[in-house]
């Protein structure tokens, strides 16, 4: 499976993905509508803030509560991934298969479903989370471009540790029947340790060191604290190097999951 | 010549988790699993050469579907050697993926919620088939199959018949050289049967593409494989023509008389001491004679009864299948007892 067949047909699975995401227009807007808990936690933690000891909790008053979340929100929309749900699917029903017969490896395919789906999430969600920044708060993200350089990098570290996330878990379906529950425990400890619905900022110091070693603030309070420019330059720089160091590990892992799992794929079915 | 299919020795196991039914057998699996080695394929050897057309026989678990999925990369053999063209499959490589294509029946490829023309197009990216290369294949394939503008229609909308014809389409976007097909004509109408079938048997003259099909519809195999492999058990029982397997199987032929006027049941066994009267009703009678009786019966029966019109047959394909099993049976029986 050469990686040259794989990117001269990956403006046509671009393409083909695109259409794919916009067939599914509908359960499209119900994914975005489903990832918007950073919006429901915004109003929760500014009502708190406003009924709190002077308007503030740690660090955050209500301007940062909604800077925060807001960037929360436009880190998941870019970086969310479906793709174990599909690989557990093809591998129980065997219609992974079909990929399989494609001279374009299954695990750049469900890369390139999940690039193909952004441009209408990002033009579903951006386009509202953009002026809710600059008419709310113009003032709570960062102007230094070279702190936006460094989010950028962080958003794709984010968006390909959560694919590799996926696409570990996904092949799990070859050892186990129940892989969609691995992805039901990773949630939950995505949920309370990326920074998804709690600012990490308000954590324990000691909880936080432990967080800043596992994976879940890499997949989106990182880039979010990039953005706020809750941490300079040299910080970010360090814990992108963590969180890249996240992405080759996932990297290693879904290769030897899948290896190993495609020597048991029994292609069940027909 | 050398053979583009070998196949050496071929085994291929499956550990699978079983219980007995019920909460405690439930909830007991929890805490210790029994597992059992099914053996799905069982050592068979074959050779297949480029152009054949082959038909790959037998019963529901005997090892066939799993047999092409091995050939085709999808399954990894448990022991044994394959090679397709010169490649092992398993290794999956580029150039092998090209040169084949599996079409299940029971499984597609076609983008549900898109038109077939997208998968056609996405599989002209992913094959790499030059543009001037692909518009030709396309016009000939869909001229074959009459699809007019239904490739431009969402795949949930086409009919199984429709769908199955896109497919086919889809599968040959590449020109392979080997096609592995598992029942592709499975719940088609009979019409749409004969149209796959021509569809089938045009690619495989025309590109000199070698076939290797399975089908229960016993019409698939008669109408398109010169040859046929039969397996039972995940083991070989039969390699050779159609016409041989029958006539080793069932020697006997089926007589069909039609009549102006009815014949009562006594008239028809007295034609000959070894006929055997299959059907019977007012206008028609079916009788199952040895084949070398043939020529006495046909004529006696022109003498004595009412005949207006006759016809000398094979045992139907699926009675020769089913005493070939029912033998395979016997015998496993024998070696098993004690």
């Amino acid at each position: 499976m050469s990686l040259r067949s794989t990117a001269r047909a990956f403006p046509t699975l671009l393409r083909v993905g695109f259409a794919g995401a916009v067939a599914y227009r509908a359960e499209m807007f119900v994914w975005v509508l489903a990832t918007t808990m950073p919006l429901v936690m915004l109003a929760l933690w500014t009502a708190v803030a406003r009924e709190g000891a002077g308007g503030v909790i740690g660090r955050y008053g209500q301007s940062g509560f909604t800077a925060y979340f807001l960037g929360a929100f436009i880190v998941r929309q870019l970086t969310g991934c479906w793709a174990y749900y599909e690989m557990n699917f093809e591998i129980r029903q065997g219609t992974l298969g079909m990929r399989l017969l494609r001279p374009v490896h299954p695990l750049a395919a469900y890369t390139v479903e999940n690039v193909a789906a952004v441009p209408m999430r990002a033009l579903v969600s951006l386009p509202v989370a953009i002026v809710a920044v600059a008419v709310l708060e113009p003032h709570a993200m960062t102007h230094d471009p070279m702190q936006w350089a460094l989010w950028f990098a962080s958003v794709l570290g984010a968006w390909a540790l959560t694919l590799l996330v996926n696409l570990a878990v996904g092949c799990s379906a070859f050892f186990i029947e129940q892989s969609l529950k691995v992805m039901d425990l990773w949630l939950v400890l995505y949920f309370v340790l990326s920074g998804y619905t709690i600012p990490l900022d308000l954590f324990s110091p000691r909880v936080r060191a432990a967080v800043d070693w596992l994976p879940f603030r890499y997949q989106l309070g990182f880039s979010v604290d990039v953005m706020t420019g809750a941490i300079d330059h040299a910080q970010a720089a360090a814990l992108l190097g963590r969180q890249w160091g996240w992405v080759v590990a996932m990297a290693g892992l879904t290769a030897f999951l899948w290896r190993r799992g495609l020597a048991r794929f029994a292609a069940y079915g027909g | 010549m050398a053979s583009i299919i070998q196949v050496r020795a071929l085994r291929k196991e499956f550990r699978v988790h079983e219980r007995p039914p019920g909460m405690r057998a439930a909830f007991a699996s929890m805490f210790r699993r029994a597992h059992k080695t099914v053996v799905a394929v069982d050592g068979i050897q074959l050779d297949i050469q480029a152009g054949e057309r082959v038909g790959f026989l037998g019963p529901n678990g005997a090892g066939k579907t799993t047999t092409l999925k091995i050939l085709s990369g999808l399954l990894h053999p448990t022991s044994g050697e394959v090679t397709v063209d010169g490649h092992e499959p398993r290794r999956r490589e580029d150039a092998f993926l090209k040169k084949i294509m599996l079409v299940l029946g029971q499984k597609q490829q076609l983008l549900w919620d898109l038109p077939p023309s997208e998968t056609f197009e996405l599989n002209r990216a992913v094959y790499d088939v030059p543009r001037g290369q692909y518009d030709a294949t396309m016009r000939e394939l869909t001229d074959l199959l009459e699809l007019g503008d239904l490739v431009r229609r969402p795949t949930r909308t086409l009919s199984l018949g429709e769908r199955m014809k896109c497919e086919l389409v889809a599968a040959l976007v590449h020109g392979p050289r080997v096609l592995f097909l598992d029942e592709p004509t499975i719940g088609l109408d009979v019409s749409m049967q004969a149209t796959v079938r021509d569809f089938v048997k045009r690619y495989n003259e025309r590109h000199g593409a070698t076939l290797l099909l399975t089908s229960h519809y016993m019409e698939d195999v008669a109408q398109l494989c010169p040859r046929v492999v039969v397996i039972d058990h995940g083991a070989i029982l039969y390699d050779g023509s159609l016409g041989e397997l029958v006539s080793s199987t069932r020697p006997d032929k089926r007589i069909v008389l039609r009549f102006s006027r009815p014949v009562p049941e006594s008239d028809l066994v007295s034609l000959a001491s070894l006929v055997t009267v299959v059907r019977h009703g007012a206008g028609e009678s079916v009788l199952q004679v040895p084949k070398d009786a043939v020529n006495g019966v046909v004529g006696r029966a022109l003498a004595q009864l009412p005949v207006s019109d006759l016809t000398v047959q094979n045992p139907p394909l699926e009675e020769v299948m089913s005493e070939l099993f029912a033998r395979a049976r016997a015998r496993r029986a024998d070696t098993e007892a004690p």
